[in-house]
């Protein structure tokens, strides 16, 4: 029986280029998306079909997050944060499929997108508030002689962020995969031992169970994902409110 | 019969501009569609249990994910600075501790214990 880790396992297919499974998931992923986003406005009516509502729904579900959360500013940062949100939820949905690599279940991946998240958000608020953006550190009404540790905490607190945003994707990525993996290797191993095989579709009915909630989780970490970039993103943008 | 309503409450709230009226509009059919979404929820899906079931599972993975992220942030930060200065072990010690002060930081305020460094603005 397969281990429940060899689905993360990490194959190259070129590897003079160093092109694994796991870049041709990515590559994949993200013609996915393009195709898809192609196809559903090739028509551009105003009474959409089927696939540019869809297309439109995903705009909007996006738009609205990024406005509640960073306001009016922050649509500036639209492109990046729908990206973000369409590579996480496709690569998410994509790796249920069975056989297929999950790419999000690598944390440097994960880490990755939240270095790049959190790089913008202290390139741009540098960039826009100067020494401004570095208030985010000093909160208001603490005695003097306590700030050298506030500070410290604030900053070590910012620097977890990024750790906790790629963290909690890839957590949750890696534990229902695995979840899914073991209960799939019960039914087999239930399967194969005589009179115990009537007890099989109980770990099979756990195995369907399972599966939705990971199409649940897919999303939901998707949406978490793009909600607390887009947090981050109105701390660059409003600073010190 | 509900656009008129919609329409009179906001001729009351605001004499304002579009942006106002379109935010006004969009909160209305968010509350509305709110208002939908969790019967339609119980309708499809017998296992309210498991619905609840997961989000209990996602709120430990979410508080779990701040807590290790704040002590790992401090660890790394130490580390480094440690290898920078060359201060080993006193760095990591004494980042070490701040990061699990950071880290019950995050967890007190992902579960709104206390309050974020100012309000989140809307």
């Amino acid at each position: 029986m397969a281990s429940p880790i060899e689905q993360f396992e990490i194959k190259p297919i070129i590897p003079a280029l160093g092109f694994t499974n796991s870049s041709l998931f990515m590559v994949g992923g993200v013609a996915l998306i393009v195709g898809g986003l192609l196809y559903a406005t090739r028509n551009r009516s105003v009474v959409p079909d089927r696939f540019q509502a869809g297309a439109e729904i995903l705009h909007d579900f996006v738009a609205g997050t990024l406005t509640d959360a960073a306001g009016r500013d922050g649509m500036k940062f639209f492109p990046f944060v729908f990206s973000l949100f369409m590579f996480v939820l496709t690569l998410n949905l994509v790796g249920l499929i069975p056989g297929f690599f999950t790419v999000t279940s690598h944390i440097i991946v994960t880490f990755a997108l939240a270095a790049l998240v959190i790089g913008t958000v202290i390139v741009y608020g540098l960039m826009r508030h100067g020494t401004h953006f570095l208030g985010l550190f000093v909160p208001s009404g603490v005695p003097v002689w306590l700030l050298p540790f506030i500070v410290v905490i604030e900053i070590i607190s910012f620097i977890s962020r990024p750790i906790s945003l790629s963290l909690r994707l890839f957590a949750n990525m890696l534990a229902g995969h695995i979840a899914l993996k073991v209960f799939g290797g019960f039914v087999v191993a239930l399967g194969g031992a005589g009179a115990l095989a009537v007890l099989a579709p109980l770990p099979l009915l756990m195995a369907v169970a399972l599966t939705a909630l990971e199409f649940l989780v897919a999303g939901l970490q998707a949406y978490v994902f793009t909600v607390l970039t887009c947090i981050y993103l109105n701390d660059a943008i409003h600073p010190g409110h | 019969m509900s656009g008129n309503g919609a329409r009179d409450g906001r001729d009351e709230t605001s004499g304002s501009a579009a942006d106002g009226d379109l935010s006004g509009r969009l909160e209305r059919l968010g509350a509305q569609l709110d208002a939908k979404r969790p019967s339609a929820e119980h309708g499809s899906s017998p296992g309210g249990q498991q619905s609840g079931q997961s989000s209990a599972i996602g709120l430990a993975f979410r508080l779990s994910a701040e807590f290790v992220a704040g002590v790992l942030a401090g660890g790394i930060l130490g580390w480094l600075v440690d290898r920078l200065v060359g201060t080993a072990p006193w760095g990591l010690i004494v980042c070490l501790i701040l990061g699990f002060a950071a880290g019950m930081l995050n967890l007190l305020r992902a579960t709104g214990a206390v309050k974020p460094v100012r309000p989140n603005g809307r």
